[in-house]
């Protein structure tokens, strides 16, 4: 199927395709699937392939790239990209601790809904969410979408730190920390999975294209998951469940 | 060349301030949300490893405008290019953009800087700290790479590769060095990726005068201070990645340059790119220095990097 895209040059080193400009899963799913497809193609002198929402950036040495051909090849993956190409695998399911002191911006959240805390927390782990991307820091996914109702916008002065694993809001995007860093999310709980372990077998817990979930434990699970060095978040059918061609 | 560590190692006796491990990138996990770090002054980077005979992708230091003070455990061939430091090894005065061997506890002190804003360390064998996700470059924001992710401390030691015997006893011809900018410099520019969210002058008004380096700029990008781009179609875009040398646009009209440890992705919208042949001299720029930026064409941008591309091979072969 052929999709609507246009392909625009960054400096000498860097093309970028862009598809329709807005935050949509077919569309996301179109942009991931082409680019695997560039990537799969593993196309001499590129060094890096980097799918955003609605865009794939396509890094390469300029010196060791025919560039020509590399035009012509993202040509085809753009035009012959679809939203079929990737089918999700099973979902990352992610423990989260909500409320207390682990998701100090619940209340708020629950009263920006006009609900209980609980339906908040019911909310948030009924829908399954789509990583659009991954960016800000190392293993950051932007998930979506979230629930219109607890859609509720960024903090109006962003944390200083926000402690690593906490789970946030903003708008209709929720996500995890990888690590302590600023933020101005809706903290809303925090999950003892780690999205980002550079020791770890597989370091990423999440790539863009993944589904995910998220289910409710207590603090005493919290307590025990943390401390618990096996938990490393695997998710069910290996580190390429999902992962096209 | 082997990076096993061999056993010797450099201990840190003043860090300077701010020295990091630096090898040639982090590429290929920007996917994943990972930035590439690597050098400022990717030239300058890989001429000090060519004068020691490493490989271009070997760890060195990269030393940002005040120096440090280095003890050697064992004798090794080092190089220093980029900025212009006084140096000396136990008192002795030594040159830049030349190889010499420091002996066993001899101290390598970095002092007055005359010119640039970031020195390279080559020492021969690579500085062999454990890669993480297949390199060594620091990248500060996320505490990743180079020793435990930060910037070099006193009493740290660097862990060495195994040295080569051999190293070119040679200099670098003044062609060959990076030409280390006045507080000034002039670079060239490609359009996009993003010129339709700006009002049509904007590309001439970003040529009009010089843009002055903020202070709180630093290896994740400079905040330039000069005359404001106006945007037509707002300041916000749906995130995209965010090359190397890219301009971005916030709201306030004031670009921000992109450098070395830039986030993979960003919400603003892009105006221009810095050819790569001129990031080098952007990497000797400091705060409170200023940027002229001239459109060019692909092909000037081509033809500048070739020509620098053929100085960089012909002294990895020796032959300069």
């Amino acid at each position: 199927m052929s999709s609507h895209y246009r392909i625009v040059p960054a400096g000498e080193s860097a093309l970028i395709v862009e598809f329709e400009e807005r935050i949509d899963p077919v569309v996301n799913a179109t942009t991931i699937g082409c680019a695997n497809a560039i990537q799969a193609a593993a196309i001499p002198g590129v060094r890096d392939v980097v799918p955003t929402y609605r865009s794939v950036a396509i890094y390469f040495d300029p010196l060791r790239t025919d560039t020509d051909a590399l035009l012509e090849r993202i040509t085809h993956e753009a035009e012959s990209a679809g939203p079929g190409a990737v089918v999700p695998g099973e979902p990352v399911r992610i423990p989260v601790c909500y409320g207390g002191d682990l998701g100090p911006d619940l209340p708020q959240v629950a009263a920006f809904a006009k609900m209980s805390e609980d339906d908040v927390v019911r909310l948030h782990g009924s829908t399954t969410y789509r990583v659009f991307m991954l960016g800000f820091v190392p293993g950051f996914a932007y998930l979506g979408m979230v629930d219109p109702r607890i859609a509720m916008p960024r903090r109006a002065t962003p944390r200083v730190r926000v402690p690593c694993g906490s789970v946030g809001i903003a708008g209709v995007q929720t996500g995890i920390y990888p690590a302590e860093t600023p933020g101005g999310w809706q903290l809303i709980g925090r999950t003892p999975v780690r999205p980002f372990d550079p020791l770890r077998a597989d370091p990423f817990l999440m790539k863009a294209g993944d589904a995910v979930q998220f289910y409710a434990i207590d603090r005493a699970e919290f307590d025990r998951l943390q401390r618990d060095p096996n938990l490393a978040g695997r998710q069910p059918g290996g580190a390429d469940a999902g992962e096209a061609s | 060349m082997k990076l096993e560590p061999a056993g010797a190692g450099v201990l840190v006796v003043r860090p300077g301030m701010l020295t990091t491990i630096q090898d040639a990138g982090r590429w290929g996990v920007q996917a994943r949300g990972v930035p590439v770090a690597g050098p400022m002054d990717p030239v300058s980077h890989r001429l000090a490893n060519a004068l020691v005979r490493n490989s271009p992708q070997a760890a060195a230091l990269e030393i940002t405008l005040l120096g440090p003070e280095l003890e050697f455990d064992d004798e090794r061939v080092v190089a220093v290019t980029g900025a212009q430091f006084d140096l000396s090894l136990d008192g002795r005065a030594m040159p830049s953009n030349a190889p010499f061997i420091v002996s066993a506890g001899a101290r390598l002190r970095f002092g007055a800087r005359r010119a640039g804003a970031r020195a390279y360390l080559a020492i021969g064998g690579g500085i062999a700290v454990p890669p993480t996700l297949g390199s060594r470059a620091t990248h500060l924001i996320s505490a990743m790479g180079g020793l435990h992710g930060r910037a070099l401390a006193a009493g740290d030691v660097l862990p060495l590769g195994q040295a080569n015997d051999v190293y070119g006893a040679v200099s670098l011809p003044q062609s060959a060095v990076v030409a280390l900018p006045d507080r000034h410099a002039q670079v060239r520019v490609l359009p996009g990726p993003q010129t339709e969210y700006f009002a049509s002058d904007a590309l001439a008004v970003l040529q009009s005068a010089p843009y002055t380096i903020a202070q709180n700029s630093d290896r994740m990008g400079f905040r330039l201070a000069g005359p404001p781009l106006s945007h037509v179609r707002g300041a916000d875009i749906i995130s995209d990645a965010t090359p190397l040398g890219v301009l971005q646009v916030p709201a306030s009209g004031e670009p921000i340059l992109l450098m070395a440890d830039r986030q993979t992705a960003g919400g603003y919208p892009k105006i221009a790119t810095v050819i790569a042949a001129d990031i080098p001299v952007v990497g000797q720029l400091g705060p409170g220095d200023t940027i002229s930026f001239s459109v060019c064409t692909l092909r000037e941008a081509m033809a500048a990097l070739i020509a620098q591309e053929r100085t960089l091979m012909a002294v990895e072969a020796g032959h300069l």
